[in-house]
């Protein structure tokens, strides 16, 4: 098993013939994903790569090819617009990796997107893989390892990093998700929790935070309140300066600043390994199997 | 993108929320004249994007021209936590009688626009939100249906038991909706807004952010940046794409990846170290990137061991390693460097390094403890 993503995935990429959505489609072929579909308006009826069929719209992809997730690679300013094609086509995930998409093009998306009772995951993210089954997004697969391990991350490359440490010490995963660290998006830490908590094949999680908001402070009662899974965590961001502030408004609404200590205070008060370093994850992780 | 008090009372005032007449000085001479203009005592505030102004001394009255003079000679050439003052704005004085705050933010939490009101306003606002939170009213808006007319008064309401100020109050609570959705901002907020002797309502300072991703698609937004407010560090590193924030230390560290980034510098904490910096070169990067970035790290003259820390995904750990050849060709180092990278075309990477002289090492620990190790014994660039 696995969490979102399994050898059942079929995807639909948007924005496959652009660069970064080519690029990335090839690398999920590579890895054995079943990409089925690509859209692209205007190039409907041409072919990726002489196999994928590319289709006008998100629907006719869907109709044809009964594609059950999308992965979208379109730029910025569209980027709002397909992630609500895509929930009005019917797939049941949609994977957004653009990054600089508008906060308040999100404010609309995520309603609509939940009203159809799709899993958004992202926008900004490396999205997921569950290492020898499928691969949704950019995480480069050869990192991965099948095997036990939950990871769900705020971040990109450091999700990396400690993946592959995971990796070279022989601790495989079951699912690697990157949740992206956009103010407004899909999945957070919590649907990502309860989804390995449910999984058998999940033993431990990693999680990995950074610093502002209170999403790891929540996700740390989560942990206390509903797992029984146990879970390592890391805050990034210890040292990083108090920064920017955000006028008055962003501590009146949060009554917190959201840093490290904060959070870290938080994952101790929740009985989590908390791991001061990346590669602290390989012992705590293998003390907890 | 922080704007300054002016652009944003400029942008609320076109929406008809009242706020009293003010223009900017840019000299002594200018604000004396202002000042005579109105023929009032003035207040004379400093633009600049830092909190805290006042407690600054950035925010001064003047009873006279003269004074306007000498008050504006003071505060023009201050710095406020690092950042030059440039431009002062003149405004007349207001009677204050009650503060009010008024506030508009996008909310994680609540995924959505939330508005926030406390008839407790001015500097303390944030003591009241920790101490006193039942005279904060937040609300939060559905973006499908906006800020409704029922919703405004509930809020005017909490803030004046008077009919005339609910309403006024909920008038101008539409019109900051309004902007903060024209003008793509993150965050939106007046305080004090407070009642005149006349009875009525006027915004005496402003605050907006705006959504940098809304910059790309709204040029007219992005003409309102003001680059003689910034850091000249952190302009450079935005015209080459990059993510820079200065900071005490002496270990110059160039990371892809923001969360990657704030590891690399923890790391260096945790081996004893502190790091100068934060620099994100960002995914897809480019040689010229890499470029730009040691330009940058070594302009500061506390860096003393330069530390490169790449995992590469869509970034090509080579392209890395031309830029690092290119730069250091162009400006031979004054200070020893270390190589970290791994991922994608490492092979390649590491021998380009190697045949220019470089070592690179694919361990993140061990790259962080020799950085630390030599900007301790190392001597200033």
């Amino acid at each position: 098993m696995s969490i979102f993503i399994d050898r059942q995935t079929s995807v639909v990429v948007q924005g496959i013939t652009g660069r970064d959505g080519s690029f990335h489609a090839k690398q999920m072929l590579e890895y054995g994903t079943a990409v089925v579909a690509g859209v692209t308006p205007g190039k409907g009826g041409q072919r990726f790569e002489q196999r994928v069929p590319i289709f006008n719209t998100v629907r006719d992809a869907v109709a044809s090819t009964g594609a059950n997730t999308s992965v979208i690679y379109v730029p910025p300013p569209f980027a709002a617009d397909a992630i609500m094609e895509a929930a009005d086509a019917g797939v049941s995930l949609i994977v957004a990796i653009t990054e600089g998409v508008p906060v308040l093009d999100m404010t609309r998306v995520v309603p609509f997107v939940a009203e159809r009772g799709v899993r958004l995951l992202g926008p900004n993210c490396p999205g997921l893989i569950s290492p020898g089954k499928s691969k949704v997004g950019i995480i480069p697969g050869r990192i991965c390892l099948p095997g036990s391990v939950g990871v769900v991350s705020r971040s990109g490359t450091l999700t990396y990093e400690i993946v592959n440490q995971l990796t070279r010490a022989g601790l495989g995963q079951s699912t690697c998700v990157g949740i992206g660290g956009d103010p407004i998006n899909g999945t957070g830490f919590i649907e990502c929790l309860t989804a390995f908590e449910a999984d058998p094949e999940t033993t431990v999680v990693c999680m990995m935070g950074e610093i502002g908001g209170v999403d790891e402070q929540h996700a740390a009662r989560f942990v206390q309140d509903r797992m029984t899974k146990p879970v390592v965590g890391f805050i990034a961001g210890q040292t990083a300066p108090p920064g920017r502030r955000m006028g008055h408004a962003g501590a009146i609404i949060s009554g917190s600043s959201g840093t490290a200590a904060e959070k870290l205070a938080a994952f101790e008060a929740a009985g989590m390994g908390i791991a001061r370093r990346p590669i602290d994850f390989v012992d705590l992780v293998r003390a907890r199997l | 993108m922080n704007i300054h008090e002016y652009q944003a009372k400029d942008i609320l005032r076109r929406t008809g929320i009242p706020i009293p007449a003010g223009e900017i000085a840019t000299t002594p001479d200018e604000a004396r004249a202002l000042a005579s203009r109105y023929g009032s005592t003035v207040v004379i505030k400093a633009q600049v994007h830092a909190g805290g102004r006042g407690k600054a001394g950035g925010v001064k009255l003047a009873a006279s021209p003269d004074d306007a003079y000498a008050v504006a000679s003071r505060i023009l050439g201050m710095h406020i936590k690092g950042l030059p003052v440039m431009k002062v704005l003149v405004t007349p004085a207001a009677d204050i009688a009650r503060e009010a705050y008024v506030g508009i933010i996008v909310d994680r939490a609540a995924q959505r626009p939330v508005v926030m009101v406390s008839p407790a306003g001015g500097i303390d606002i944030e003591e009241v939100a920790a101490t006193a939170p039942e005279k904060i009213l937040k609300l939060p808006v559905d973006p499908r249906y906006g800020l409704l007319g029922f919703q405004a008064m509930q809020l005017g309401f909490f803030l004046y038991e008077d009919v005339a100020l609910a309403r006024q109050a909920a008038m101008i609570l539409r019109h900051l909706y309004e902007a903060f959705l024209a003008t793509g901002c993150s965050l939106a907020e007046i305080n004090p807004l407070v009642v005149t002797p006349e009875g009525s309502l006027v915004a005496l300072d402003a605050k907006m952010v705006i959504d940098d991703n809304e910059l790309d698609r709204r040029p007219e937004l992005a003409a309102l940046r003001d680059e003689t407010a910034e850091a000249p560090s952190e302009v450079a590193a935005r015209k080459a794409s990059l993510t820079f924030i200065k900071l005490e230390g002496n270990v110059g560290c160039v990371v892809n990846g923001a969360g990657l980034a704030m590891a690399t510098m923890d790391l260096v904490k945790y081996y004893g170290g502190e790091p100068a910096n934060f620099l994100d070169i960002g995914g897809s990067s480019n040689p010229e990137k890499v470029v730009h970035a040691l330009r940058i790290i070594t302009a500061d003259l506390n860096v003393r061991a330069i530390l490169f820390n790449i995992f590469g995904g869509i970034t090509r750990t080579d392209d890395v390693a031309n830029g690092i050849v290119a730069a250091t060709r162009q400006n031979p180092l004054t200070v020893p460097i270390v190589i970290r990278l791994t991922g994608t075309n490492e092979e390649i990477a590491v021998k380009i390094l190697r045949d220019n002289g470089f070592s690179a090492s694919a361990d993140m620990d061990a790259a962080v403890q020799q950085a630390v190790e030599l900007a301790r014994g190392g001597k200033a660039a």
